[in-house]
């Protein structure tokens, strides 16, 4: 094959290729049951720091997992050479652990032929973004930085993927996905004052770079000479990406098996789980669906199975929470699995009107190194991050320096004041694309800090 | 070398070439049964590039020679349009190649070679043994096995193949109170990963851990909830390494103190450097701090680092004071003043490291210890010289800003010391910490018996985030008058 031209588009697999690669595979197995799943695809990045590009990155990989299964036993191998020899040795060597591996009483049968809806979650203009078009979007925000006299630092990552998915059984997935974001922090170059601004999603023209950077610029300026406030609890102004932080948080304690099994906040005491009960105010719904167009995710799980739209929770009550297919057998339940989409319930207020009908409180930008501590609680810990500003008044007075809180989600969403207008927000700390989310700011009371932190 | 070659027919100034495979291998149980057991492989090469001054970096999987010459072209156009802008030209400290060198690290068992049957018995048979224990409900347990075989060549004339193994047994035992009221688990922390093979595992004695794994979940249940207050900490360094890795490795990274991680991992309170080395009092005199990647069984440990330095052991904290970074090739020269001042010649510490080949390397801590004291004492020591105090151990809940400043950790197992003894199990604990004040508040370090070589996998940094394999060596330690806060609350 020659070489690709260096400005060709990264390749993805159509559905014939990743159809083809996976008959290939399957026609070389010999387990009772093998599932083969393809992820192939490409990631760039720019990053950059006090105003200049620092490093970047193309890289283009395909794997290929092989699960096999003989009656109950089973294993999985994954290998990203495709030459036949390689994925040979690989289908070999999956079967060959599986006849090692015991008996799973929990074994589940391999999915045959299901039906897919299509998900909104490729763009084209995300998949053609290049080193020259990242190069572009961050002089978008150095150079305003740097005639500010100040220091911009941030990144900016764009991927395209394909998945695909077949069973032994007749089941074939296959779909596309691309996810971009863009996060800056701008800071005073003697370290006073530190503003961030960020945004993600499928398609890279619905992020302004230009927007972005201004935002962080006007964050960083306000943020500058904080004064210590005494840490306790205030009523606060989460913007959207700072309740994104922390309701995502909701979504990773959604299983079902451990509330049943006594070790979740979704355990009901003296047994069973929360489905039916209020958890938290009635304004507040938790939905993950895959073909929403702002918080799109793959219209499959990994093993196969259709991905749906799910309530979590509605009108503060749990609905639903995650079965996966042998938990959902065994308890007489619908599969309900976890995809990578939520979206929050809103109000119509904007951000303006939330702080301006607060006399006093704290209006938070993000969070960061968010770690749990109880799960009993869904409690978690962590701090206030490049823009935390006092509220006298309804208006924002000063800034103030970072505070780490020890504070549940749940806690949050029973001391609810207010919400305001939802959108796609970039939540992930490291700055990847991440769980695409869609929340609203909100304003809520008796938010627990706990100790003042020096750091700017 | 024909990338290299590409690279440097392109315009590359300097260029360099990783190419590596990696081979992993994972299997987890639960209760009596085994979830999961795969084993997967990766293979591909990266081709770094410096172009008047700016870095690129392209990789691929497909190893052909025409796709390294595309490869090796595109970092070349990347670096191009990365020079836009450019301020400060990147200028690379200098280093003696090695033209043909090979390391290995220290596994005694290849873990690739040991029968997937005897690893599923060990784990189902330390389940079994937790379970055996009354009121420890559930059991998970598992292996992870990594062997890299990594081959580096750079236009400055290194050519080096190294292989390193890594190696974590871990088990989790969670105790449910009967009437669904409390649950507590206990993770088998006080077994850290290690940079070594089988052995690690065998050594690790799972099945009589189990046991006392789920002893320890049971007894938290009923265990006092804490009182806030400021106590004495004695902290075991099945703990202590965390908050070394936190509140010292991280901020002694020489690019976050510049201000080239602010966006995501942060900045450094140890910053500037001009007004930190030498200068800054970090901790009391006793206190020393290493960096290396040579301890035996360390996951740092390498023969040369990702872009050919052979690393050396320095002292980042001398008799508590600040007294170096965390450094490349890039980097080193930054610090050029401060080498001249100290009569040493500007060269990387060997800091450079990158998770995979699909990923640039950038400056990853090394490991980075606290080195024992002259007084050979050990924990036992350390509590009974403690009137009134909580002792720590295992690793658990961490957070700490973006500076570096405020810390907050949990642990696995918390003891009440009163005059001299442990009176009790606690939990609920949590303490918050500043952290030049709770390094100056140690007054007391265990001696070389006491040493422990702590760590973790999953050290993450960099955008795209890379995770770091790092160990930390540490002695048995006491911190005064720490604030301890009460993580105990009801839905």
């Amino acid at each position: 094959m020659s070489p690709r031209t260096l400005f060709d588009p990264p390749q993805f697999l159509t559905r014939e290729e990743a159809e083809a690669l996976t008959k290939r595979v399957l026609a070389m197995a010999k387990a009772d049951e093998t599932r083969v799943t393809i992820i192939g695809g490409a990631r760039g990045n720019t990053r950059f720091a006090v105003n200049q590009i620092s490093t970047g990155g193309d890289n283009t990989n395909t794997t290929v997992s092989i699960r096999s299964s003989f009656g109950k036993r089973s294993a999985s191998t994954t290998t990203n050479k495709l030459d036949d020899a390689s994925l040979q040795a690989s289908v070999d060597m999956s079967e060959r652990l599986a006849k090692l591996a015991p008996e799973d009483p929990e074994a589940m049968p391999e999915l045959g032929a299901q039906t897919y809806q299509e998900s909104p979650a490729w763009s084209a203009k995300t998949a053609n973004l290049d080193p020259a078009g990242r190069a572009a979007a961050v002089r978008a925000v150095t150079e305003p930085a740097r005639a500010a006299k100040l220091a911009a630092t941030g990144y900016l990552e764009s991927d395209a993927s394909a998945h695909a998915i077949a069973t032994n059984k007749g089941l074939f997935a296959y779909a596309r996905e691309t996810g971009s974001s863009m996060t800056i922090t701008v800071r005073a170059p003697d370290g006073s004052a530190s503003g961030w601004a960020g945004a993600s999603h499928t398609d890279w023209s619905r992020i302004d770079p230009e927007a972005l950077g201004t935002r962080a610029i006007e964050k960083a300026r306000a943020s500058a000479n904080p004064v210590a406030i005494e840490p306790g609890r205030y009523t606060v102004v989460l913007e959207p990406t700072a309740v994104g932080n922390l309701v995502q948080l909701i979504a990773f304690s959604l299983n079902a098996r451990n509330a049943d099994e006594g070790r979740s906040f979704f355990t009901k005491q003296g047994g069973g789980n929360k489905i039916g009960l209020k958890v938290v105010d009635e304004r507040v719904s938790l939905v993950s669906d895959p073909f929403d167009p702002d918080a799109a995710a793959l219209p499959f799980t990994p093993d196969g199975e259709p991905a749906k739209k799910t309530t979590w929770i509605e009108n503060g009550i749990v609905r639903n929470l995650a079965y996966d297919r042998y938990w959902a057998q065994k308890q007489g339940k619908e599969v309900t699995p976890l995809v990578g989409s939520l979206r929050m319930s809103g109000g119509t207020q904007s951000l303006d009107d939330l702080i301006a009908s607060t006399q006093r409180g704290i209006l938070v930008t993000r969070f960061w190194y968010i770690r749990p501590v109880d799960p009993r609680t869904i409690l978690f810990t962590g701090l206030t991050r490049d823009g935390t500003f006092l509220i006298e008044d309804g208006k924002i007075t000063k800034a103030v320096k970072n505070l780490r809180y020890n504070e549940s989600p749940i806690f949050m969403l029973n001391n609810l004041d207010a919400m305001g207008q939802p959108v796609r927000v970039s939540a992930s700390e490291d700055g990847s694309p991440g769980f695409a989310i869609v929340v609203p700011p909100i304003k809520a009371h008796d938010f627990n800090f706990t100790s003042l932190s020096d750091a700017v | 070398m024909r990338a290299l070659d590409a690279a440097k027919s392109a315009g590359a100034e300097y260029s360099d070439v990783r190419i590596s495979q990696n081979r992993n291998q994972a299997i987890q149980a639960r209760e009596h049964r085994v979830q999961a057991l795969n084993d997967s492989e990766t293979f591909g090469f990266g081709v770094r590039v410096l172009v008047r001054g700016a870095w690129g970096f392209a990789a691929s999987r497909d190893l052909s020679p025409d796709e390294m010459v595309r490869v090796a072209r595109q970092a070349v156009a990347q670096a191009q349009a990365n020079r836009a802008a450019l301020e400060r030209p990147v200028v690379l400290a200098p280093v003696t190649p090695t033209a043909n060198g090979t390391w290995r690290g220290p596994a005694e068992i290849d873990p690739f070679e040991v029968p997937v049957e005897e690893k599923v018995a060990l784990l189902l048979d330390a389940n079994a043994a937790a379970l055996k224990v009354s009121g420890a409900k559930f059991v998970t347990s598992a292996m992870f096995f990594l062997r890299e075989e990594k081959t580096l060549a750079t236009s400055d004339g290194t050519y080096v193949v190294q292989t390193i193994f890594r190696a974590q047994p871990r088990m989790n035992v969670t105790a449910v109170a009967p009437d669904f009221s409390d649950f507590q688990s206990i993770q088998s922390n006080d077994v850290p990963p290690r940079g070594l093979g089988y052995e690690h595992v065998r050594d690790a004695k799972l099945v009589d851990n189990a046991t006392r794994w789920a002893t320890e979940a049971v007894e938290k249940l009923s265990a006092k909830s804490v009182e806030v207050g400021r106590y004495d900490l004695v902290l075991h360094p099945t703990h202590l390494w965390l908050t070394i890795h936190e509140s010292i490795a991280h901020p002694t990274e020489l690019d976050r103190a510049m201000g080239y991680e602010a966006n995501y991992a942060g900045t450094s309170f140890v910053s500037p450097p001009e007004k930190m080395l030498g200068k800054l009092r970090y901790g009391p005199e006793i206190m020393n701090i290493q960096g290396d990647r040579s301890q035996p069984g360390s996951l740092s440990a390498c023969g040369w680092d990702d872009e050919g330095v052979v690393p050396e052991t320095f002292l980042i904290i001398k008799k508590g004071i600040v007294s170096d970074y965390q450094t490349t090739r890039e980097q080193a020269p930054w610090l050029d003043w401060w080498y001249k001042k100290q009569g040493k010649t500007t060269h990387s510490h060997g800091c450079s490291y990158a998770q995979s080949w699909e990923d640039v390397q950038f400056q990853r801590m090394p490991n980075v210890s606290l080195l024992p004291g002259e007084k050979e004492q050990s924990y036992e020591d350390i509590i009974a010289a403690t009137d009134r105090g909580i002792a720590i151990m295992g690793d658990g809940s961490f957070s700490i800003d973006q500076q570096r400043y405020n810390a907050q950790f949990g642990g696995q197992l918390f003891y009440e010391i009163k005059g001299g003894k442990i009176v009790g199990m606690l939990k609920d604990v949590a303490y918050q910490m500043r952290t030049p004040d709770f390094w100056n508040s140690m007054d007391m370090i265990g001696g070389k018996q006491s040493y422990f070589l702590g760590g973790a996998f999953n050290d993450g940094k960099g955008q795209p985030s890379q995770s770091n394999a790092v160990s930390h060596g540490c002695v048995p330690s006491r911190f005064r008058n720490v604030n301890v806060i009460n993580t105990g609350r009801k839905a």
